[in-house]
């Protein structure tokens, strides 16, 4: 890539940061150019948020009519899954699918409770809730 | 007043964990470039790994493991690192701010998702990311992370729960350091073992790694049907390239980079033509991903064969590329 080629046509998701690229420059030397990003970035990382963003507020919409409980809004409100919320809470999958069902969630002990909100950086009373 | 390395000076790199090296090695009087770290450690690379799953897709990785490009540093500057892990949050913070009150520059490996100077949709569950803590000011960290221009502040409570982050390759508060560094300066001996080792690794037998590795991928993109989840396994092989410690392109230009100052250090002239068929390989997996992104925004029909043909033709100008970069060095 060419110095002039280097993408400045912008990435929202970078907010205000500019990336180092390298890219050859007028000696046909490599070289270090900030980048304000591509669009073509923008589009596969916002596909990504926007997926996550989806499943959080479809959860969102199905704890408040009583489906699920607010644990799995948290849940994809954090970019997590299932998998990845086991691993970081040490709970066993099939548990956190347990703790999913509102009945199930709704009595959930204290010490509990606070293994999810540690793990999803939340005070545990607003594990509860919903936005 | 707190310690904090006045003389540190931070240098805005490509990727995270060969910035680090640069930075740190420069830092303690060695004259290494970002482009040098990273061709030296052999990082380049390429995987294809189906059985490991990020947020339900495989993983795609355009490098070397983490932690291989500071251990690549070892050999050729004689350079012992010395790496802690912590199995408490407060033993790992304790030790830290010892090792700034001794005046070290200290690196450190973190999740990505809990720093909180990363723009919020940057942010995404990564563990490996990598960055150097040059002082503290009250409860704030000051920290160099190579790929912002600037360097940042991080308060200590963010950046505890980035260093104790759980889960896959979970960094369990990691820091390092140099011990002793025996050499200042790079050898032509040990460019050249490893470019030798970076043409081992892509030309390579195993069928998930190297050439292979993106043959593999290949087929798997031909295979994929219309469906929306398609799209977003096309969409996520883009992001592990470009967006994720900026893999295929990025990493090849880099590469190129390296060889243009191998090509000075060694005296093989070979090497700074390959360097530019190299970039002009690297623009190849540029137009992979402009051509992926067109397709999910919907300009272009979804066409996963073209797509996988385009990667076919990566694989075939690599796997001539490093034969050349084998013989140019032999």
């Amino acid at each position: 890539m060419d110095v002039d080629n280097v993408p400045q046509e912008g990435n929202s998701t970078l907010g205000n940061h500019r990336k180092a690229v390298y890219a050859k420059d007028a000696d046909g030397k490599m070289v270090i150019v900030p980048s304000r990003g591509s669009e073509m970035e923008e589009t596969v990382t916002m596909q990504a948020v926007d997926r996550m963003n989806a499943l959080a507020e479809d959860a969102r919409v199905r704890a408040q009519a009583g489906l699920t409980s607010p644990l799995e809004y948290w849940m994809f409100a954090r970019r997590m899954d299932i998998a990845l919320l086991s691993q970081t809470s040490g709970i066993w999958q099939w548990r956190i699918r347990r703790h999913l069902q509102p009945r199930h969630f709704a009595y959930l002990t204290p010490s509990l409770l606070a293994r999810y909100a540690e793990a999803l950086g939340l005070p545990p009373a607003q594990l509860k809730s919903l936005p | 007043m707190n310690p904090s390395n006045a003389n540190y000076q931070h240098k805005h790199a490509a990727h995270c964990e060969s910035g680090v090296a640069a930075n740190i090695m420069s830092h303690h009087g060695v004259k290494l470039s970002e482009s040098m770290a990273f061709g030296l450690s052999s990082a380049l690379s390429f995987a294809y790994l189906p059985f490991i799953k990020l947020t339900g897709f495989p993983l795609i990785a355009y490098r070397m493991p983490p932690k291989s490009i500071l251990k690549g540093m070892s050999k050729p500057f004689h350079t012992k690192f010395r790496f802690e892990t912590f199995r408490s949050p407060e033993a790992g913070q304790k030790r830290l701010d010892e090792l700034l009150a001794q005046g070290q520059v200290v690196g450190l490996q973190t999740s990505v998702f809990w720093l909180p100077y990363f723009p919020e949709n940057m942010r995404f569950h990564f563990n490996a990311h990598n960055l150097l803590v040059y002082g503290k000011d009250g409860d704030d960290y000051l920290i160099s992370d190579p790929v912002t221009e600037l360097p940042q502040r991080c308060a200590s409570a963010d950046l505890q729960r980035a260093r104790f982050a759980r889960g896959a390759l979970a960094p369990k508060g990691l820091l390092y350091y140099p011990e002793s560094i025996g050499r200042s300066e790079v050898s032509a001996e040990s460019i050249k073992k490893a470019i030798t080792k970076t043409v081992r690794i892509m030309l390579g037998p195993v069928p998930i790694a190297g050439v292979r590795g993106i043959r593999m991928l290949a087929n798997r993109v031909a295979k994929l049907d219309q469906s929306e989840h398609s799209l977003n396994y096309v969409g996520h092989i883009v992001r592990m390239q470009e967006e994720i410690g900026t893999g295929g392109a990025g990493f090849r230009f880099l590469y190129a980079a390296f060889l243009q100052e191998a090509a000075q250090i060694t005296g093989i002239a070979t090497l700074a033509t390959l360097s530019e068929r190299l970039n002009v390989i690297g623009d190849g997996w540029r137009e992979f991903a402009l051509k992926a992104a067109r397709m999910i925004k919907g300009r272009e029909a979804f066409d996963p064969v073209h797509l996988a043909g385009m990667l076919r033709l990566q694989a075939e100008a690599e796997a001539d590329f490093f034969r050349a970069l084998k013989s140019a060095i032999s």
